[in-house]
């Protein structure tokens, strides 16, 4: 029996294989067929035909078939054995740093010794190869301290925590040095879109998911509409600094309460942006009550909806929002006073510098980077004050916390608020940034893309954010970037067109290797003897 | 000498058609560990949370006093005035069924523990004590907004909670567990925490719901001397529910028997302990359900 048994083991299980490599094809046959053998197309006189294309189904099937057969006959537990082994050893992952890095710069010389489309090839491969590098040296890096200061030991940990705190202080400088690095390596042209595309909304981002990670993550209440917030504070913003705070109406009665935007002046921003905020707390009391009772599934739903319901509301109110066509001619923030404009009495003039676009740009990240930094270190503190502790344990045990004298109503209730405040300010941060809003910006899709940071990153932890709106709002933005797919998929291919899928690939596999997350550490708010993080095990997901 | 700190009169709680709990009129002595038993399904975690304010009792009144006892003549006239209490300076009187759980423990001053142990177990075991001082830190915060900015007051207010949390751990020996998730900590420990917990709420009445289920003999024996130090030391009566019959009749100054949500008996243990009515109460339950099995079974 037992001999028996590891015969079949020890047999090179090839029929095996090759079964579940038939069985693979035919499901792809299946599902393939009417996708890709059969197309209708508009034919020149605009009537649909069918068009067949069996070479290329022939290929996709071949593939999953080949595929799977591989698979099946990889060595896939020792090959696992090598991977852990890999991942753990810093020499290795340092060997491969620096392999890429040399092939990084062979295709880059190569690159430039070239030109036409070989030229643009290699350059792409070496922007890969690059990042590559990157990639296992930070991978080498954390292996390194991983095998030197071990988490079973007290110093190790200790050390681990100062390691932490001096990689966040490198971000930071990093951070607030970016726009004028980018400015000194790209110019003032090619940097707007390194410091625009990638830098603001990166940071809008950032914003989104720290705010909602104090009521996902913290309160471990399932939000699904918190794009409602975001554009509460945008509009809020739009059309306060359009049609001047709404006292205006009683101008004639009192007129010390009129006060004009234009009044306000150059600081316009600066107090609007705080007012819209209040106006976004506001909603997020008023949406969080109804919701109070709900938990988990039901309050993901009704959430959910009354993002919706904002959002058609600022679709169908057209008298308010202009509907569709949206507000456009938002003024645009000042540099406390002194406007970003060409001639006299703009911020070049008055500073002496030749005008450029790129400096309202730079003052713009600097604003969301002192924005993320306020919800972040807002939210740090709060986690360490007994209204932070409270979500936590609304997040761990309800009924407990009722037990103990906590009133679940006002908790739940200010993690809405202070959530959605924050939401609020990047929503009118957005408004100012943009001059021009519209419903179109404030889709399910959004509110999808910050929980999908939140749970991402981490829920609860900031850096774990923070490393995820990066990875998701940079990742998206660089696939715009990779020409170098068109190598690999021929000419026609888009890489825009399918960055959305490679996304949702990433997520998957991600999700897959860590479930709970990039951090799913939880940072204990106090501490007697020692800092000790709490692993994932034993920390809720909540349910509402 | 009769002197409650506790009176549940006339308490009738009936889920739809189901009667959990029929007119039932018990009383808690202060500085006693008074026992609440009875067979499954009597009704006593029901009682539990009419007292706490989880449930609503459909009928009844449930008042909890402070201080002085002369402010029991207040009651009729408090229950007739509508309001949920009084409070004077030699004392104060609460009519539990009308506050909602939360000002039961805040103001009332009632704590309590669950059937199955609820910490939070994603937090550490200081944190767990933490929460439970919510209501003391969150005024020393101004409700948040003072500790926002970090004011002298809330470090200090924080550290003195954090040294009441230290002293609880002592007593019940965990302070080198202090840093540990409380989900990691072995079932016996937990329960032990649920309690130090409960405790650091400065409570008056102490509500405990078997405490003693899943521990072996000697962490029984353990908990009970633990809180007959509570009653003795920090003068916190105890309102305790409990089926392990070697714990109760060595602590309780005095035992309440329930059966199908009426009170069969009432007195001291060794009273109870012979009486007839619960005998056969607790042995009428282990009949039916001996019958049960064998029915079951096919006998
Ligand atoms: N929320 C509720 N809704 C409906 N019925 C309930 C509810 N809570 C309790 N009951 C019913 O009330 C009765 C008494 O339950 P209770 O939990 O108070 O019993 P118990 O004495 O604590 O029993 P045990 O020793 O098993 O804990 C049971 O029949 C129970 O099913
Ligand atoms: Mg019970």
């Amino acid at each position: 029996m037992t001999a028996e048994a590891s015969k079949h083991a020890s047999r090179p299980d090839i029929v095996r294989a090759l079964r579940a490599a038939a069985f693979t094809g035919l499901v792809a046959f299946g599902l393939l067929l009417p996708l890709i053998a059969f197309r209708a197309i508009h034919d020149i006189r605009n009537e649909l035909v069918l068009e067949t294309r069996w070479p290329l189904f022939a290929a996709f099937v071949a593939s999953a078939f080949v595929g799977q057969l591989i698979w099946q006959l990889l060595p896939r537990d020792r090959l696992k054995k090598m991977l852990a082994e890999f991942s753990r050893s810093p020499r290795k992952l340092a060997a491969a740093a620096s392999t890429c890095a040399l092939a990084a710069i062979i295709l880059w010389i190569v690159g430039t010794a070239g030109f036409g489309a070989e030229a643009e090839i290699a350059f792409g491969l070496s922007y890969l190869f690059a990042f590559a590098t990157i990639a296992f040296l930070i991978g080498a890096a954390a292996a390194w301290v991983t095998t030197r200061y071990p988490t079973s030991s007290a110093p190790g940990r200790e050390r681990r925590h100062q390691i932490g705190i001096g990689l966040r202080m490198a971000g930071l400088g990093f951070l607030i040095a970016y726009p004028l690095m980018m400015l000194w390596l790209a110019g003032s042209q090619g940097s707007i879109k390194w410091i625009d595309n990638f830098g603001i909304q990166i940071l809008i981002y950032v914003m989104l998911g720290w705010g909602l990670n104090i009521v996902v993550g913290l309160a471990g209440l399932l939000d699904l509409g918190y794009v409602a917030f975001y554009a509460v504070g945008a509009y809020s913003f739009a059309l306060l600094a359009k049609n001047g705070l709404p006292f205006i109406a009683f101008a004639s009665e009192y007129p010390y309460l009129a006060v004009d935007f234009y009044q306000l002046g150059p600081w316009a921003f600066w107090v609007l942006l705080p007012i819209a905020g209040i106006l976004a707390a506001f909603w997020g009391i008023l949406l969080g009550f109804p919701v109070l009772r709900l938990r988990g599934d039901y309050l993901a739903i009704v959430t959910l909806a009354f993002g919706e319901i904002i959002r058609l509301v600022l679709i169908n109110w057209v008298d308010l929002t202009n509907g569709y066509a949206g507000i456009s001619g938002v003024p645009r923030p000042s540099f406390f006073g002194i406007p970003f404009i060409e001639g006299e009495g703009g911020f070049a003039a008055r500073y002496g510098l030749k005008f450029e676009a790129i400096h309202r740009t730079i003052f713009l990240y600097y604003v969301i980077l002192v924005l993320a930094l306020i919800t972040a270190l807002v939210t740090i503190r709060l986690r360490r004050l007994p209204i932070g502790r409270a979500w936590e344990a609304l997040r761990e045990n309800e009924i407990a916390c009722r037990a103990l004298g906590i009133n679940t109503t006002t908790t739940k209730l200010t993690a809405f608020a202070i959530g959605a405040m924050f939401g609020g300010f990047a929503g009118s941060f957005f408004a100012a940034r943009q001059g021009f809003i519209s419903p179109e910006s404030f889709t399910f899709m959004e509110s999808a893309v910050i929980v999908a940071i939140v749970v991402l990153g981490g829920m609860g932890s900031q850096i774990g954010v923070a490393i995820a709106a990066i990875i998701m709002i940079g990742g998206t933005e660089l696939m715009r970037e990779l020409d170098v797919l068109k190598v690999i998929f021929g000419k026609g291919f888009d890489p825009t067109q399918y960055r959305m899928l490679l996304f949702g690939l990433g997520m998957v596999l991600i999700m897959i290797w860590k479930p709970r997350g990039l951090i799913s550490k939880r940072q204990p708010s106090v501490f007697l003897k020692e800092r000790k993080a709490v692993s994932s095990a034993h920390v809720r997901e909540g349910h509402g | 000498m009769s002197d409650p700190l506790l009176r549940v009169e006339h308490l009738t709680m009936r889920f739809g058609g189901l009667v959990a709990i029929n007119d039932l009129s018990i009383t808690a002595e202060r500085g006693h560990i008074t026992a609440l038993i009875g067979p499954n399904g009597a009704g006593k975690t029901t009682v539990f949370n009419c007292i706490t304010g989880f449930y609503k009792p459909t009928e009844g009144r449930i008042a909890l006093r402070h201080g002085d006892a002369a402010i029991w003549n207040e009651l009729d006239a408090l229950t007739g005035e509508g309001r949920r209490s009084r409070v004077r300076r030699d004392g104060a009187l609460f009519l539990l069924e009308r506050m909602p759980d939360f000002e039961v423990v805040r103001k009332a001053r009632v704590a309590r523990t669950f059937q199955n142990i609820r910490l939070f177990p994603g937090m550490t075991v200081l944190e767990n004590l933490l929460v439970a001082q919510h209501t003391p830190l969150m005024r020393a915060s101004g409700w948040t907004v003072l500790g926002l900015f970090g004011v002298p007051s809330y470090g200090k207010a924080e550290r003195a909670a954090i040294e009441k949390a230290r002293a609880w751990l002592d007593r019940i020996g965990l302070i080198d567990r202090a840093d540990d998730p409380a989900g990691d900590l072995p079932y016996g420990a937990q329960r032990e925490l649920e309690i130090a917990r409960a405790m650091c709420t400065d409570p008056v009445l102490l509500c405990l719901d078997e405490p003693a289920a899943g521990l072996n003999p000697s962490e029984s024996a353990k908990l009970a001397r633990f809180l007959r130090m509570l009653r003795n030391e920090h003068a916190t009566s105890i309102l305790l529910i409990e089926h392990d019959m070697s714990v109760v009749m060595e602590i309780s100054d005095h035992v309440i028997v329930l059966d199908h949500g009426v009170k069969i008996a009432d007195g001291p243990p060794d009273a109870v302990r012979n009486d007839q009515k619960v005998i056969a109460a607790y042995l009428g339950v282990e009949d039916d359900e001996v019958s049960k099995v064998e029915a079951e079974v096919g006998l």
